[in-house]
């Protein structure tokens, strides 16, 4: 083991063959948050002045609700894929950089649930 | 680790400050920031969910002035984002590498940017306005 060098012991072991799928899935996702995003943002131009009641209302729509859940969705999706690439940048100490990088997921994860629970719930009427 | 001393991407330390450079990092830390700016989306969409009390809390923090300068901020990185992801796309086609042309759409994605948060803000204050 000592007696090895450092590019003996990395040499030969191949990629890690599974690159492409988290570079493939970022720019998937931003292409869908181009247009979601452009939704999103025209929307609140409407919601702005409104009270409570009409946001609501807005929200609890079947139309708006699905897109809202996919956008949420999408990006919470590509943010802790950019979130994760940033973690893999900075952090180089293995117990800090493992850490952090379950962190971002189980928070990414627990945001989805959250927004698509409170959509779900203004959907099918009633409150949380 | 044998070889504690090399250097480890991306090490900024070797570049020289130009245009592209600049809008790359301006990237990552827009990418960042709208990351901060979807936990508000979702404790909004929470708030909303929650009734007039929970939502009126979040709004009232989100209308004080931080709150409304915050927003504006998250808008800039939201249309700096949106804009320079879409050259990023093109990059990923491979279009657009000329070194003439990547500073040209660097500079075009910055007005973008400016000139949409800029309108978005306006539509806002004209709705409250009226």
């Amino acid at each position: 083991m000592a007696l090895r060098s450092p590019l003996g012991r990395a040499l030969g072991l191949g990629s890690a063959k599974s690159g492409f799928g988290h570079w493939w899935g970022q720019r998937l996702s931003a292409g869908a948050l181009v247009l979601l995003g452009l939704w999103f943002a025209v929307s609140l131009l409407g919601l702005a002045s409104t009270d409570y009641w009409a946001v609501a209302a807005w929200v609890g729509e079947p139309r708006h609700a699905i897109l809202l859940i996919l956008f949420l969705i999408t990006l919470l999706y590509h943010s802790s894929l950019g979130v994760q690439v940033v973690i893999e940048d900075y952090v180089h100490e293995a117990p800090a950089k493992v850490s952090a990088l379950v962190v971002n997921r189980f928070l990414h994860v627990a945001l989805a649930v959250a927004g698509v629970y409170s959509v779900v719930t203004l959907s099918v009427g009633g409150q949380a | 680790m044998t070889q504690p001393d090399r250097p480890l991407s991306p090490h900024l330390g070797v570049y020289r400050w130009q245009v592209s450079n600049t809008l790359s990092i301006v990237h990552r830390l827009t990418g960042v920031m709208l990351s901060a700016g979807a936990v508000v989306f979702t404790a909004w969409l929470v708030a909303t969910a929650g009734g007039p009390d929970a939502y009126l809390g979040v709004v009232g923090v989100l209308r004080s002035p931080p709150g409304v300068l915050a927003l504006v901020g998250w808008t800039f990185c939201f249309f700096y984002h949106l804009c320079n992801g879409i050259r990023h796309l093109c990059w990923d086609a491979g279009y657009g590498f000329g070194i003439s042309q990547a500073r040209a759409s660097g500079f075009a994605v910055v007005a973008a940017a400016v000139l949409l948060t800029v309108v978005f803000w306006l539509v806002v204050a004209i709705g409250n306005g009226s």
